[in-house]
């Protein structure tokens, strides 16, 4: 199962001839992720890594079935590029740029608003590493063999801090159904709490594990949707206990602007909701293990 | 980005909001030139610093005669102004603004800022101004008023009147209150502004509504279309290695510790400054090196954490996916060659051609310490670190 993508799901690459979208398109096919082809407006009809270049995503929905795409296109395009998506009608979208004006992704939320929910296209990102069902596709830039196919739902803002839980899992021998990064953008597609409703859908998943940082109320809500609505056990680790109040640390997002959003806050928080606290990042893959190993 | 008052003022000014007259002095000189030049007889100093709370760090001075702005601009000029939002470093004035002093009737709160809960525009405002929001929030909530703005349509009429009367003003101001609180909104989103807060926003005792302070920052990611805005940064704000750290492609953070830190990306940075912490030691800054790690890029940020010289220590903690350990490796020790690095430095690499990248550290001759984990990093760097200081002393 795993959620979002598998090996039959069909994927385009949008801002697939630039540099960075070859790269990419070519290490996802090669970890065996089911790309059907690419979109570059004006270069449509082109062959490019032996697969179709297609004007519109409109065209690669209606010609190659395109279900799902990857965002590769320049900041000052992007948002323009998921919601082109979004219209054509892709069911899933994963934004890797990172710099996308905030008030572009207003827009963009607000656009996909006006789709009936069970129509609605999710996107997660931007400012992300993608998504990962191990062992069967990825849709992201991340470094395909430290993921270990398995039961764990990981969750994160961060790509290599996602990078570190998957390789110390791996070293454990636990393994992960779907790792989905959401970006450390202050807007993002998806919220912690989205993912974990798909993950508590998922009969392969048996526990989530949440990567979260200072900034923002996002953690706390993914927290309380775990207490109210989910029956697998939620482990979560928030990154920031160094960091300042009101200083931006890296990611547009993390920064500790108001009451309740330090890590030592969120950690209070998250554990008097019953939320399972890693106490330190190169414990995440051992409170994984020790969560499962009570199940 | 931060920007200053007076500029903000200049920007609030083409849309409509009233403020006070005034005008921009680099010298005590051009201070009483700007005074002389502005009717009445009470003036108000203001240092231009990015911080509010100015006034309590004595940075706003009001004063009767132009003797007294020369002096102010004197006391001021050059002065490093501390507030609790400066942080212990302080900020440089370089610049004053002078105002013509308002009678004040009546003091409110106005502004707004870009919710990430609701995605939207919220503005934010309370009868009660002058003083911070956030105490007020903790104080007397239910003295906030807050409306939130749909995109789509934006800020509507009927929701600055709404808040027009939540600020207790009557009808004679309310054509002039929707109209500053409409510009003020006009101006957040033509020009990709974060945040813009008017505090005080002042009804005068002639009835008028001004903008007597103004603070606006813009988003960093937006301002490739905002030319005009991007010109009004001003280095002299920030921390002169954050400036470095930009110019590189760099995102640094100068904090209190001993023990500099090299990272990629922004989550693995964050978690392994927390290491650090949890192994007895404090960082000495964040940075995040970001995805391609060149050589030349890897130079730069060594130079850049040795650069403070109370670093005891340096971590460097790579995991690799679009990079590759064995880039990482030749980077950081031909940094290390270059630079003739005098304190200990702690390496861990892991990811893509982990091996490869080891391989270089090991046979490069270099005294570098080597980890496996990160726990196993943040202790060997701690240790390190107090092996430095233990010579010492």
């Amino acid at each position: 199962m795993a959620i979002l993508i598998n090996e039959n799901t069909r994927i385009i690459v949008q801002g697939f001839t630039g540099k960075i979208g070859t790269f990419h398109a070519q290490e996802m096919i090669d970890y065996g992720s089911n790309v059907v082809g690419g979109v570059t407006p004006g270069k449509g009809g082109q062959t490019h890594l032996g697969l179709p270049v297609f004007n519109t995503v409109k065209e690669a929905v209606d010609q190659a079935g395109a279900e799902a795409s990857i965002v590769f296109v320049p900041p000052a395009f992007a948002a323009d590029s998921i919601m082109e998506a979004a219209d054509a009608g892709i069911k899933y979208c994963v934004s890797i740029t990172d710099g996308i004006p905030t008030q572009d992704m207003m827009t963009v939320k607000n656009f996909l608003r006006r789709f009936a929910k069970e129509e609605r296209m999710m996107l997660t990102g931007p400012n992300c590493a993608g998504t990962i069902s191990p062992e069967r596709a990825m849709l992201g830039i991340m470094p395909g063999h430290i993921y270990m196919r398995g039961n764990v739902g990981i969750v994160g803002r961060s790509g290599t801090l996602g990078y570190e839980a998957a390789d110390e899992m791996r070293m454990l021998g636990i393994g992960i159904s779907t790792s989905v990064g959401i970006g450390g953008d202050p807007i993002i597609g998806s919220s912690h709490r989205d993912v974990l409703e798909r993950l508590e859908q998922d009969p392969e998943t048996k526990v989530a594990l949440m990567i979260g940082e200072i900034g923002g109320p996002q953690e706390v809500e993914a927290g309380k949707f775990a207490k109210e609505n989910m029956t697998k056990p939620l482990i979560a680790y928030i990154a920031g206990l160094t960091a300042p109040e009101g200083r931006r640390m890296g990611h547009a997002g993390a920064i500790i602007s108001s009451a309740g959003e330090s890590a030592a806050e969120k950690v209070a928080i998250l554990k008097e909701l019953g939320v399972t606290i890693c106490p330190t990042p190169s414990l995440m893959g051992q409170t994984v293990a020790e969560v499962l190993a009570k199940m | 980005m931060n920007i200053h008052e007076y500029q903000a003022k200049e920007i609030l000014s083409e849309y409509g909001v009233k403020i006070a007259e005034g005008g921009l002095a680099y010298s005590a000189v051009e201070a009483v030139q700007r005074a002389r030049e502005i009717d009445g007889d009470v003036w108000v100093v203001k240092a231009q610093i990015h911080s509010g709370a100015r006034g309590k760090a004595g940075g706003i001075k009001v004063c009767k005669t132009h003797s007294e702005v020369e002096r102010a601009a004197e006391e001021l000029l050059g002065k490093n102004l501390v507030t609790h939002q400066t942080g212990p470093a302080g900020k440089i004035c370089s610049r004053l603004y002078i105002e013509a002093g308002t009678s004040i009737a009546k003091e409110m709160y106005l502004s707004f800022m870009i919710d990430r809960s609701s995605e939207r525009v919220i503005m934010v405002g309370s009868a009660q101004g002058g003083m911070e929001i956030e105490k007020l929030a903790a104080t007397n909530p239910e003295a906030i008023i807050k409306i939130y703005i749909e995109p789509a349509v934006g800020l509507q009429d009927f929701q600055a009147r709404k808040m027009a009367f939540a600020l207790n003003l009557d009808t004679s101001q309310l054509n002039h209150a929707v109209k500053t609180i409409k510009g003020c909104y006009r101006a957040l989103r033509d020009l990709d502004a974060n945040v813009l807060e008017i505090n005080p926003l002042v009804l005068t005792t002639n009835n008028e509504i001004v903008a007597l302070d103004a603070k606006m920052a813009f988003d960093e990611n937006a301002l490739f279309r905002r030319h005009k805005i991007a010109e009004l940064r001003d280095n002299t704000q920030v921390d002169s290695r954050e400036v470095a750290a930009a110019e590189a492609g760099l995102s640094y953070v100068g904090l209190e510790g001993d023990i500099g830190c090299m990272i990629n990306g922004a989550g693995l940075a964050m978690a392994t400054m927390d290491m650090i912490k949890l192994a007895g030691g404090e960082p000495a800054n964040f940075l995040d090196v970001g995805g391609g790690a060149s050589a030349e890029r890897t130079e730069k940020a060594f130079r850049l954490v040795l650069a403070d010289s109370g670093v005891k220590a340096m971590l460097v903690n790579i995991f690799a996916g679009i990079n590759r350990c064995d880039w990482i490796a030749e980077g950081v020790v031909h940094a290390v060659k270059n630079i003739d690095m005098k304190i200990p430095l702690v390496v861990r690499l892991s990811g893509t051609n982990v091996e490869e990248g080891r391989r270089i550290i090991a046979e490069s001759g270099l005294p570098i310490i080597t980890a496996d984990t990160l726990a196993d990093a943040a202790e060997k760097v701690v240790r390190a670190r107090n092996a430095v200081v233990a010579q010492e002393a």
